[in-house]
């Protein structure tokens, strides 16, 4: 009596994960929210356009603000090439 | 019995762990669906004035389309209906890769649908896109 619960037990817990694992493959839905993140991502990459922002004017202007160590040497070469007389 | 629940408890767990995880994000990370983004980008440089003129516009249904092809000087109008064609392919084919990378092919239509309205969302102020059964400009 004992036995046959156990084996009924366990033919029971098979059926129980063979139907789980069934609706699992069967009934997995679009991924909405996925789908979007993933729409996003590819859309940004391909305008170029940072998350979560619409589509620039115009490309930022480059800040090229870092200060030149500018050679402020005091010209002292004159420039030598007077016009030909 | 008590062991039998138990691993029928940690089965229900590990299949409920793995779905969970599925449904968290779409896999876009293929050679082809790079491919496609590339060729979009590099094409989109030509497009963006035809956007802006109101040449072409953004279609519900994730395409575009001529929209005013007097927009365009006439020595651009032959290469446009080129672009848009090819950037049409291009997009099928990325909604198409991106089911197919998932394992859902019937997925492609569901994946269009998010673009259509993603891209009009993402879409420069004044571009034109589909509305009801005309154009509306942003």
């Amino acid at each position: 009596m004992k036995k046959s619960l156990k084996k009924s037990a366990v033919m029971l817990s098979i059926g129980t994960a063979a139907i789980l694992t069934a609706c699992v493959t069967i009934n997995i839905y679009f991924p909405a929210a996925a789908a979007e993140k993933a729409a996003d991502k590819i859309i940004d990459e391909v305008w170029q356009l940072k998350q979560g922002q619409q589509a620039p004017e115009s490309t930022p202007a480059d800040k090229t603000s870092e200060p030149k160590p500018a050679e402020t040497t005091p010209a002292e070469a004159k420039p030598t090439d007077t016009p030909a007389k | 019995m008590k062991k039998l629940l138990l691993s029928l408890f940690v089965i229900v767990s590990i299949l409920t762990a793995n779905w969970v995880a599925a449904a968290a994000d779409l896999e876009v990370n293929t050679p082809a669906i790079a491919a496609l983004k590339a060729s979009m980008q590099a094409r989109h440089g030509q497009l963006s004035p035809f956007y802006s003129a109101g040449a072409i516009g953004l279609t519900k249904d994730g395409m575009i389309a001529v929209k005013d092809a007097t927009a365009v000087p006439l020595s651009q109008r032959g290469s446009l209906s080129g672009l848009v064609s090819a950037e049409n392919a291009d997009r099928a084919n990325l909604y198409k890769e991106i089911a197919t990378a998932n394992g859902h092919a019937e997925w492609q239509g569901d994946i269009q649908n998010t673009f259509a309205g993603r891209w009009i969302d993402k879409a420069q102020s004044g571009w034109f896109y589909q509305s009801g059964g005309g154009w509306a400009k942003k």
